[in-house]
């Protein structure tokens, strides 16, 4: 019987952290800790001193947890990125996924993998809802900037709605752009002209 | 001509200007490529990137490959810097609070004289420095420790701690570190924010310290050679064109857009003039060669410079010394910069190493084309570095 894994995730994010500790514990045997503030994370997780720590790839504090894989960082022992033998192919399933993992040298492959495994799949999930939550937002900043150039349109040229859009459908085409970024550049230009 | 794509990460710094100006100039289409650049979170992620083959070449804090091939930090893929993007750069600065003990020492804040710097902070502080730098292995710590070590300043001791630039103006704030070593526009940002003071330019302690690599995977340029070679080419070009005067404008402008840095034109003009508002109360100061794209044949990668990073990170990490120069050498390619950039109108010089620190005044010297000057080099010390023998 071996002694449950300790991992900390570093997530802001509350819905995100819970989900993934879910996933995690659902799995077996581990202890898992969340650290939310990233201010003096280095020290904050040599409390726990982790077996694993599992950070998102986009967050601009993971740079802190390099330090922490130099010897003399303040966990007494060295942290590393799996990087070598079998863990190889995990890492570039990990970083395809979004997230990086360190893991304690010397942690055997084994018990490492079935861990990853769920975090992957689960940063897999949460990166495709974040991507559809910005295409969403995206989405919708465009439609308000096409309305507002209708707008422009059918009061300068005197046209109903539905003409507006089809002079601004028929200029993207003319030009090879998007309806999205005619509709913008007119925005901006009588913004400047006004 | 099908046009390749190739992927280069980068770190959203005023230093990534050659990359960006290649793409945004042209200069990568006229080699029939184009560049994919993909702005990186941190510079684990950046080199991540590279190492795992998500991209084809990197933006790279110039210690980063040599670190990686003596085996030091968490990922060790056989790197090759084939350029050097940019030289200098960093800012040295210090928290309001350590600012008022320095002008409460009569200290006038010279932005030039490295000693008098640190002499001022030794007799002002009362306790060890904690300093923020981006990354472990990067320009900025062994800059701090070059100069520390050899001045009055050693004494009280000092610890260097990782902060990501866009939040080195909050820990600054919020008390975390009371110093830093960060590139443009973050130290800029510290002035605007009211929460620090900037104290000296990095060529204060190195006047010519290779700052950011183009690098590629030691592999992929041994199978991509075509391609290295036009993407080379094309950086070069960028690099020329960020050097001229007469682009400062346009290049900050380029640089302030959203998808890049997303800060002030105003601000990023500060780091490619280098003339700096180092305070609260507006005072200005001009220093000369703050970041040099181009000329001296800065983009050259000197062996003897990958030398000198060696032997420090060995000093560091009590490596070997002859071991880890010789292979700290190895990284920084002269000949592939020779193989790319011959015939292209490139100055380049005739040796490939140099006594770093022993230049100190422009200097002409032998190169392809006979007009090469190189630039001073010199230490805040005056200290020459011998690189050993590699046989």
């Amino acid at each position: 019987m071996t002694a449950p894994l300790s991992i900390v995730v570093v997530e802001e994010d509350r819905d995100r952290a819970t989900a993934i500790v879910d996933a995690l514990k659902n799995s077996g045997e581990c202890e898992v800790h969340v650290i939310g503030k990233t201010s003096g994370l280095a020290r904050k997780i040599a409390i726990h001193s982790p077996d694993i720590v599992l950070i998102d790839y986009d967050n601009p504090t993971r740079d802190m947890l390099e330090e922490l894989t130099l010897a003399s960082g303040p966990l007494e022992r060295p942290v590393a990125m799996f990087v070598s033998g079998a863990a190889g192919e995990l890492a570039q399933a990990a970083i395809e996924a979004g997230v990086s993992a360190y893991v304690v040298d010397g942690l055997r492959p084994e018990r490492i993998k079935p861990v990853l495994d769920i975090a992957v799949a689960r940063f897999q999930i949460v990166r495709q809802m974040r991507t559809e939550l910005a295409e969403t937002r995206r989405a919708l900043e465009e439609r308000k900037v096409i309305d507002r150039a209708k707008g422009m349109i059918m009061k300068a040229k005197g046209l109903n709605e539905e003409q507006a859009y089809m002079l601004l459908r028929k200029t993207a085409m003319d030009q090879g752009r998007r309806v999205a970024d005619v509709a913008e550049a007119l925005v901006t230009a009588s913004g400047l002209l006004s | 001509m099908k046009t390749l794509s190739v992927s280069v990460a980068y770190m959203p710094l005023v230093d990534a200007l050659p990359l960006i100006a290649a793409q945004e100039l042209g200069f990568a289409e006229a080699e029939g490529i184009a560049l994919d650049l993909i702005a990186a979170p941190s510079w684990s992620s950046v080199r991540d990137m590279l190492s795992f083959g998500r991209v084809d070449a990197a933006h790279l804090l110039s210690p980063m490959p040599v670190a990686m091939a003596l085996g030091l930090g968490s990922v060790t893929t056989p790197l090759a810097a084939v350029s050097v993007l940019s030289v200098n750069g960093n800012i040295i600065g210090v928290s309001r609070a350590v600012e008022e003990r320095l002008r409460a020492h009569g200290y006038g804040f010279d932005f030039r004289d490295a000693a008098l710097a640190a002499d001022a902070l030794a007799a002002s502080i009362d306790g060890p420095l904690t300093i923020g730098v981006p990354f472990p292995f990067s320009m900025h710590v062994e800059l701090l420790h070059y100069w520390i070590e050899s001045t009055g300043l050693a004494k009280q001791g000092f610890e260097v701690r990782t902060v990501p630039p866009p939040l080195m103006a909050q820990a600054l704030e919020d008390g975390t570190i009371n110093a830093f070593c960060v590139g443009e526009p973050w130290g800029s940002v510290a002035v605007e924010n009211g929460v620090g003071a900037l104290l000296l330019p990095g060529n204060a302690i190195w006047s010519f310290a290779p700052e950011k690599v183009l690098a590629v995977r030691t592999n992929w340029a041994e199978t991509e050679p075509e391609l290295l070679t036009r993407m080379m080419r094309a950086v070069w070009q960028g690099g020329r064109w960020a050097a001229r005067p007469e682009s400062r404008t346009a290049a900050a402008e380029m640089l302030s857009r959203p998808e890049y840095l997303g800060v002030p034109a105003e601000v990023i003009d500060r780091a490619l003039t280098g003339r700096f508002i180092i305070s609260s109360r507006g005072e200005q100061r001009k220093t000369d060669g703050h970041v040099e794209f181009f000329d001296g044949a800065a983009n050259f990668p000197w062996r003897s410079q990958a030398q000198w990073i060696g032997s420090r990170l060995a000093k560091r990490f009590d490596l070997d010394q002859k071991e880890s120069q010789s292979t700290a050498a190895g990284i920084f390619r002269s000949d592939l910069f020779r193989a790319a950039l011959q015939n292209t109108g490139a100055d380049i010089p005739g040796a490939s190493q140099k006594l770093e620190g022993a230049i100190r005044h422009p200097t002409a010297v032998a190169s392809l084309k006979g007009g090469l000057i190189l630039q001073p080099d010199t230490f805040f010390d005056t200290c020459i570095f011998e690189p050993l023998d590699e046989n």
